[in-house]
């Protein structure tokens, strides 16, 4: 049987211990923070994971150029760049929400492993609030999931493959760059207006998740303006001497060759092809041609006059003539001495997309930050008026398709614009590519 | 029939290249008893021996030309080469043009140096510790010589062109009676296996009937014996290191303009050397250059779609699979010598 005690003591002890037990949870929770890595009154850190070695080293040390030009226009150094033409003006130079932007680096090294661990590094030992960078599909789809258990925002940097965004995707992660689907819905008409409807394709792609999307976006595409695909191999992506996987191209009935690689494997493959004189055959009574998928500028410098006159797309060009463009031109080449790459572009402006989303949502809680960048439009940002889609966390603008320039001026004028294929164009329903965005998580 | 044709003169210049690394790596074997994981980078250095010659050819001065604007709207720059200053336009852009045979002459002496640095500074103190260290120690020697590649060069590949006479194709099929524009074979190829034969033929012929060359050999059977006789062996096998640094540079020089170089091109081909190297027999000279022709023809066959449709992945897989057939069969390789590697 219980006694009650109504001494002043008592009620004094009583009131004691009952308040210290209500006032527990409030205390564990006061001194904890309420999402990963929360920063603190002074600066805030992002981590920038690109590949500094491997393959796509020089991509990678592009990407960093722009992130270091980011983070100086965030915190109010420069001449601003995009900060001046971007629609939203949320930001004022004045770092994010009053704190000065800091930042680490990581090498991806072009390998999963490696860019988890230089991520999870990134995100335990230096704080990082947000990861972003890439050069590699692959890459992008183990940081981006090792970002969602850590409970931090990945925005990718140069990633193509429709997984990242399709079957693969994060609700904390978010693709500003086009995908190979959109490769292919640009690509088809122009190739259907230069070359004609009644083509025989041929394909070598490069033997993982990037080249596999890529090959079906521009078979699909393709297919449905009248082209056959008459052959499809895979290669190996450590080859370096295509000749042996040409030479059958020659003695089937493709009039067109499709090279769904990138990097290494699309300067030698092109160059192989190109060397076997493909481009100067005539098969079913046309001009036998070339298409590469997806353009870089810093590998159409490798491939060197071999990619005169050849079709593909890309994501931005520093050519174009809109004021963002323009502005982020001016200031990369005046800081770098030479035009960025369209991997360059993008990266700069996932961290200004950052910056923003989080001003807006008044909050580093990756949750707000999300809520923040889903379904948000924008512009001036060189690629035209931009959503970044709720459903799938991809951002949907204009994809340029270009064409490797017959008569260059200079080293950087490598590729013309052909033309601008409108947004409506590449648009597709974010539920064909599978996958489960889930829900965001912000750690801690 | 015509495809048939296309792929051995495909194999016959993969297995041109395979079969000049795998001639240096089986010389420093042979003579020297290294097994050097560093031959691989040494065909990139030759290859970057062409790269830097195109670039030195190329230095230019800047002149600005009001008429024309930069990407910034500045007045753009003019870039005239030095060597058409200095020699005229002529004689200045068709040296720009044939780089790639200038740089034979070019590389070997650098080719030289960097081998007898390579085996004097660090090899040779390896000699008396086990396979395994030299493995080690050779492979870390690659690695620290593509990353000063890459640092210098960047990672991205490097276009280095054929002069402009021998861009195009040969027509096979015309000449063997096929139907015209079916076998179509890039010059610089046929160029690079002519090469290689010159190459290799000159390497034996060296061997075989020069004095040296016959020291050589004698101490490859018996180095014991032939240093007895009062001859430094340690010296002329010091000078093989170099004759083989320089076949691989020379096999890299002639490659640029097939595949753009690269940091990581010494990789690629060196696994594939080794495997030809033990196909054919370790130690054998004639045992390697066999192997590298005929897994170079083996593995344009099975990149052909109807044998990657019959087994898929073939083409990734064919070299190794030749090698554990062979090895099984032959132990020693196809022309191997009893007792090399037995102990």
């Amino acid at each position: 049987m219980s006694k009650l005690d109504l001494s002043r003591r008592g009620v004094l002890k009583t009131g004691a211990v009952a308040g210290a037990g209500l006032a527990l949870p409030t205390i564990f929770t006061s001194g904890a923070s309420a999402f990963t890595n929360e920063p603190g009154d002074s600066s805030v850190t992002l981590g920038f994971n690109v590949p500094q070695s491997g393959p796509y080293a020089d991509e990678g040390a592009d990407e960093l150029r722009a992130y270091f030009l980011a983070v100086e226009h965030l915190n109010g150094e420069g001449d601003g760049g995009m900060l001046n033409t971007f629609s939203s003006k949320a930001l004022d130079g004045a770092g994010i929400l009053g704190r000065k932007v800091e930042y680490v680096t990581g090498d991806t090294q072009t390998k999963s492993d490696a860019a988890r661990a230089s991520a999870r590094s990134m995100i335990e030992k230096d704080g990082a609030i947000m990861i972003t960078g890439g050069s590699s599909s692959g890459v992008a789809v183990a940081v981006q999931a090792l970002c969602q258990e850590a409970g931090v925002i990945f925005m990718a940097g140069l990633t193509h493959s429709n997984d990242t965004t399709g079957k693969d995707k994060k609700a904390n992660g978010f693709r500003h760059f086009f995908n190979s689907y959109m490769s292919g819905a640009a690509l088809a008409p122009i190739l259907g207006s230069n070359y004609g409807t009644d083509r025989k394709a041929y394909h070598l792609t490069a033997d993982y998740n990037w080249g596999y999307t890529t090959e079906e976006a521009v078979r699909t595409s393709t297919e449905a303006i009248g082209w056959e695909t008459v052959g499809t191999v895979k290669t190996p992506l450590t080859q370096t001497d295509f000749s042996s996987y040409i030479a059958p191209v020659l003695n089937s009935d493709a009039d067109v060759l499709v090279l769904n690689h990138y990097g290494g494997n699309m300067v030698n493959s092109l160059t192989n092809a190109v060397q076997f004189g493909l481009r100067d055959r005539v098969v079913n009574g046309k001009n036998f041609e070339i298409v590469v998928p997806l353009y870089s500028r810093l590998m159409a410098k490798g491939a060197g006059a071999n990619v005169k006159g050849i079709y593909g797309s890309t994501n931005w060009h520093w050519s174009l003539s809109d004021e963002g463009s323009q502005a982020f031109v001016r200031s990369f080449g005046t800081k770098y001495g030479f035009p960025p790459s369209q991997a360059a572009h993008t990266c700069y402006v996932q961290t200004l997309l950052y910056a923003d989303a989080v001003t807006r949502a008044g909050s580093f809680n990756p949750c707000a930050v999300s809520e923040a960048l889903e379904g948000f439009e924008f512009d001036g940002m060189g690629n035209g008026p931009t959503l970044y889609r709720a459903e799938d966390h991809q951002c949907f603008k204009d994809v340029l398709v270009v064409r490797g320039k017959e008569n260059p001026e200079n080293e950087f004028d490598l590729l013309e614009i052909v033309e601008v294929t409108p947004v409506a164009q590449v648009t597709y329903d974010a539920s064909i590519f599978g996958g489960e965005l889930g829900s965001c998580n912000p750690g801690a | 029939m015509d495809g048939f044709i296309l792929q051995i003169l495909n194999g016959l210049d993969k297995g041109s290249a395979y079969a000049l690394i795998a001639l240096g790596l089986t010389l420093i074997f042979g003579t020297l008893g290294v097994v050097n994981f560093a031959h691989g980078a040494l065909f990139m250095i030759g290859a970057f021996c062409a790269v830097t010659l195109n670039r030195l050819l190329t230095l230019s001065y800047v002149t600005e030309d009001p008429s024309r604007t930069d990407f910034l709207g500045n007045p753009a720059k003019v870039e005239t080469p030095y060597v058409v200053d200095w020699f005229g336009e002529s004689v200045g852009l068709a040296m720009i043009d044939w780089v790639v045979p200038l740089a034979i002459l070019f590389s070997i002496p650098i080719m030289v140096a960097v081998g007898l640095i390579m085996e004097r500074g660090l090899i040779k103190h390896f000699y008396k510790r086990p396979h395994a260290d030299q493995i080690l120690v050779t492979f870390g020697l690659a690695i620290v010589l593509q990353e000063i590649i890459k640092y210098y060069y960047g990672a991205n590949p490097i276009p280095t062109p054929a002069p402009e006479a021998f861009v195009g194709t040969f027509d096979f099929g015309a000449m063997l009676g096929f139907e015209p524009f079916t076998i179509l074979y890039p010059y610089w190829r046929l160029v690079y296996f002519v090469f290689a034969v010159i190459l290799i033929g000159a390497v034996f012929a060296f061997l075989q009937f020069t004095t040296f060359g016959m020291v050589v050999r004698a101490g490859m059977a018996d180095r014991e014996t032939v240093g007895l006789l009062g001859i430094n062996i340690d010296r002329r096998f010091t000078l093989m290191f170099a004759l083989a640094a320089v076949v691989a540079g020379l096999a890299g020089v002639m490659y640029t303009p097939i595949i753009s170089p690269n940091y990581h091109m010494g990789m690629d081909f060196l696994v594939l050397s080794f495997v030809v190297v033990v196909v054919g027999g370790m130690g054998s000279l004639p045992g390697a250059v066999a192997a590298g022709f005929l897994l170079g023809i083996l593995e344009s066959f099975a990149s052909m779609p109807v044998a990657i449709s019959i087994i898929p992945g073939i083409n990734q897989i064919i070299i190794y699979l030749v090698a554990i057939v062979i090895l099984l069969t032959r132990p020693r390789g196809l022309m191997g010598r009893k007792g090399v590697m037995e102990e």
